[in-house]
């Protein structure tokens, strides 16, 4: 047998309160794709930082081509010919492409030279890029290309991609996989990260499964069905939200003609957006990160004010309320950031719980606040959703994000309201969480509320919601329901390729 | 190596403590400053804490910390809940010095009328100086998104030079011999602030302090308002999210502050000064953001630094005519205060730990 291109044995990295890594051993080929699966949590970006230099192990070896391999920093893993494209990008939107690129290089050439070398490799592996274009007016598919590019000009033996596809649209995950799979046959090894099944499936050589920082398993997954990984990577045989036949009502939001402008400099301005939600339906509204979202939820919440006809609850003009006035009419969101907008980082969740509920919990009388009342609210909360906390008096930040995602959600669905409009329910959160998250939303929807749930996670939406919309730079698809629409179609929806071309290979 | 570590949590044992940790190594350290100025510190940090409290002249002393502490505290008290929102306003001496010209102006207008209704008057229009003042940085600010900071601080240079003005014109004694300088309103009874017990340096300025005091404690405990500007200081998209009304905070708390520091000047200016003169303000509005920072910008703790802060004042000057040390060492003595408490706050929120030298 050959020696593998990296192999790690017993790697082991505790922090604080918790094990990260106990003990993974697992061996990566040359050219191979390898697949690291796991819930989030469950250790796998412990352990590609531990690879690429940027923490240390606190036990255990890792060997690159036999010759042991203990990277100080990431320069030296980069010098050993590791590169990584790391899930958020790390780019300059008011600089261009090659000046990007040049700013993470140790000895950058001159541009001219730099410019040219990002053509010849953008051209061989099939991602076409402009190095003058400013990356502030690029897609996420495109900065993605700059990131891999960048990762490219070092000639790596081992590419690690943590969640790739996390911010593609179907078509461009696979103008992706054809580059992925020109560098396999070239020799290079990508060690792969991600918690979507079905994408492995058709990528990778192989997989190594994560369960609580341990390595539980390992398959050939075009082998493997993607049950039987999901079972391995949570531990226990998953339950499927149950989805009751229902009945809709009237149509209780009514979105129509909507622009507004983004508050933030490079947010995206909402344009001309329409959607109705029934009583009792749930719309799900996908898209990539940062078309939209955080606008449409603010249009919502209150939080950015429209022309009053542009929203209606219940036939009622609401665009000119804010947050308060649209709580008293039970019109309720959990938006997408949890700690400094869902809640106050600092505060308990006492305090957490009265930020939305003291109007509709009857919190506050003459503008006096009834602790006791927000006390056993914040309890309330904790109970019903098996929130994971000491007691009410922690502070907000104590928690961890699933924990402190069941009690922003369980918040607002307490407070029964009429439509709630959840931004990434389940994000970063454990399978277990959010299956109830999810039951959750469908029981309130049962009960004959609203519900408008936007996420960029499509398996969610697929299982949760009753029709389906896509927002794509400001725009809203139309909406359409959601049984029976296929994987291409939703991509379109999505915007498609952003105009990306499929690679020449 | 040493790190630093967050907390979970704020430690709660340990905001309650860094006050306290503070003060002792402002004395260690300040003595260490006292011994190489040639003098024995603990006789000098004695001075300064024991002299104007239980001293020979105690009963001269203890007074003035009363009224050296109630500006304090009430101008402290206002900052504080515009510190704690995020909004700041370092302007407060030119709102103190706004007040006391208003509420003199108001008073000396009545002259010589004897009437009851004359010092409520000047409390209203010294209140109102203040809250005027303060709401030209808080106009700016939502409407055009200037900076509260310099807006408000450039304003106390403006009203010194207004002050200057008075002095020497409007408000100008007629039978001042040409001295510049207002009438003197100890000697108008109906418009002077005297000591509510004579000899206890106990006036209505005092009575006032307490009284916001109290006020502010409830407003930031039990009541909307207060969460509100909790909420905006620590996470000011959730305070949006939650349905604050950013402009309408501006305005609520730099038009209170304003409002407390211009009702301190007219305590001050109808009580202990007397006069409006050039240098009627002696800093005042600037030592109250040490005393609002210093009381962990919690009303209690305010009371607390504002008396502290008034003491070291007494003490000092104790030290300085009886020990011979310089203006200049007190001043540095009352700026490590800060300075340690700031330092030692850093531990509310983190622990500090012995790293093991990790080897590559």
């Amino acid at each position: 047998m050959t020696t593998p291109l990296l192999r790690l044995q017993g790697l082991t990295k505790a922090y604080p309160g918790v094990v990260a890594n106990d003990q993974v051993s697992f061996d990566i080929g040359e050219g191979e794709v390898h697949a690291l699966l796991g819930e989030n949590g469950a250790g796998k970006s412990t352990l590609v930082k531990m690879i690429y230099g940027l923490v240390k192990p606190d036990s255990g070896t890792m060997s690159l081509r036999g010759q042991p391999f203990a990277p100080p920093e990431p320069r030296a893993a980069r010098a050993d010919g590791i590169a990584m494209v790391f899930q958020h990008f790390s780019l300059f939107d008011a600089l261009n492409v090659a000046e990007n690129i040049a700013l993470g290089m140790e000895n950058p050439p001159p541009m001219g030279d730099l410019a040219s070398r990002i053509r010849e490799v953008s051209e061989t592996y099939g991602l076409p890029l402009d190095p003058y274009r400013t990356v502030g007016d690029l897609s996420a598919g495109e900065r993605q290309r700059v990131e891999i590019i960048r990762c490219l000009l070092q000639d790596p033996k081992l590419l690690i991609m943590d969640e790739p596809t996390s911010v593609l649209t179907p078509q461009e995950v696979d103008i992706l996989f054809e580059t992925l799979n020109k560098l396999r046959s070239e020799g290079t090894s990508i060690l792969y990260i991600s918690h979507k099944l079905e994408e492995i499936r058709t990528l990778c050589d192989h997989a190594t499964i994560l369960r609580l920082g341990k390595n539980v398993g390992e398959c050939v997954p075009s082998e493997t069905s993607a049950r039987d990984m999901a079972e391995m990577m949570v531990g226990s045989t998953l339950q499927t939200p149950e989805r009751s036949g229902r009945e809709f009502g009237e149509v209780a939001l009514d979105v129509s003609g909507l622009s507004v402008p983004s508050p933030s400099e490079f947010g995206t301005a909402l344009k001309n957006v329409h959607m109705r939600v029934r009583k009792g339906e749930v719309l799900g509204v996908g898209g990539v990160a940062g078309n939209g979202q955080d606008e449409l939820l603010g249009v919502l919440s209150g939080e950015i004010l429209t022309s009053a006809d542009a929203v209606k609850f219940n036939g009622q003009p609401i665009g000119k309320l804010g947050p308060t006035a649209r709580r008293k009419l039970g019109v309720l969101t959990a938006p997408e950031e949890r700690l400094g907008h869902a809640a106050a980082p600092d505060m308990s969740l006492t305090e957490n719980a009265l930020l939305t509920g003291s109007v509709r919990e009857g919190l506050e009388s003459n503008g006096f606040l009834r602790w006791a009342e927000t006390q056993s609210f914040a309890e309330k909360i904790i109970k019903a959703f098996d929130v994971r906390t000491p007691g009410p008096e922690n502070a907000a930040r104590s928690l961890s994000g699933g924990n402190l995602q069941k009690f922003v959600i369980g918040r607002e669905v307490l407070q029964s309201p009429d439509v709630l409009v959840v931004n990434q329910p389940t994000w970063g959160v454990d399978a277990a969480a959010a299956a109830s998250i999810r039951q959750a939303i469908l029981d309130l929807a049962a009960k004959g509320a609203a519900v408008i749930c936007i996420s960029q996670d499509l398996d969610e939406l697929m299982e949760i919601s009753d029709s389906f919309a896509a927002l794509n730079e400001g725009r809203l698809s139309a909406p359409r329901e959601t049984t029976g629409l296929t994987v291409d179609e939703i991509g379109l929806m999505m915007g498609g390729a952003h105009g990306m071309e499929v690679a020449h290979v | 190596m040493i790190v630093l570590e967050k907390r979970p949590q704020p430690s709660k044992a340990w905001s309650y403590a860094t006050p306290l940790v503070a003060v002792i190594a402002t004395m260690v350290f300040g003595g260490i400053l006292f011994a190489i100025l040639g003098k024995n510190p603990i006789e000098a940090i004695g001075t300064i804490f024991w002299e104007p409290l239980f001293g020979e002249f105690a009963f001269y002393y203890r007074p003035q910390l009363l009224v050296k502490g109630a500006p304090l505290v009430l101008i402290a008290i206002g900052l504080s809940l515009g510190f704690r929102a995020g909004i700041w306003n370092i302007g407060a001496e030119g709102q103190y010095i706004m007040g006391a010209i208003f509420g003199a102006g108001a008073g000396l207008a009545f002259y010589p009328l004897d009437a009851f209704y004359i010092f409520p008057i000047m409390v209203i229009a010294g209140a109102f100086g203040g809250w005027l003042w303060a709401m030209i940085p808080a106009f700016l600010k939502v409407r055009f998104g200037t900076n509260e900071i310099l807006v408000s601080l450039m304003l106390v240079y403006v009203a010194e030079q207004f002050l200057a003005s008075v002095s020497l014109g409007l408000l100008k004694n007629p039978e001042g011999f040409g001295f510049p300088g207002s009438r003197n309103l100890q000697s108008y009874e109906s418009a002077h602030n005297a000591e509510l017990i004579a000899g206890s340096g106990m006036h209505w300025g005092v009575v006032a302090a307490f009284i916001a005091v109290i006020f502010s404690y409830i407003l930031l405990n039990r009541h909307m308002l207060g969460f509100h500007i909790r909420l905006t200081g620590e996470a000011p998209r959730a305070a949006k999210f939650a349905g604050v009304n950013p402009a309408r905070l501006i305005l609520f708390c730099l038009g209170l502050s304003g409002a407390l520091a211009g009702l301190a000047g007219m305590f001050e200016v109808s009580g202990p000064s007397g006069v409006v003169s050039i240098d009627f303000n002696v800093g005042y509005g600037f030592t109250a953001i040490i005393v609002a920072f210093l009381g962990r910008l919690h009303p209690v703790g305010i009371l607390l630094a504002g008396g502290l802060m008034a003491l070291t004042y007494i003490g000092g000057e104790i030290a300085q005519s009886q020990l011979g040390l310089p203006a200049a060492a007190i001043q540095v003595f009352q700026g490590m205060l800060l300075f340690f408490l700031l330092a030692f706050d850093l531990l509310t929120n983190y622990r500090i730990r012995a790293a093991r030298s990790e080897v590559a």
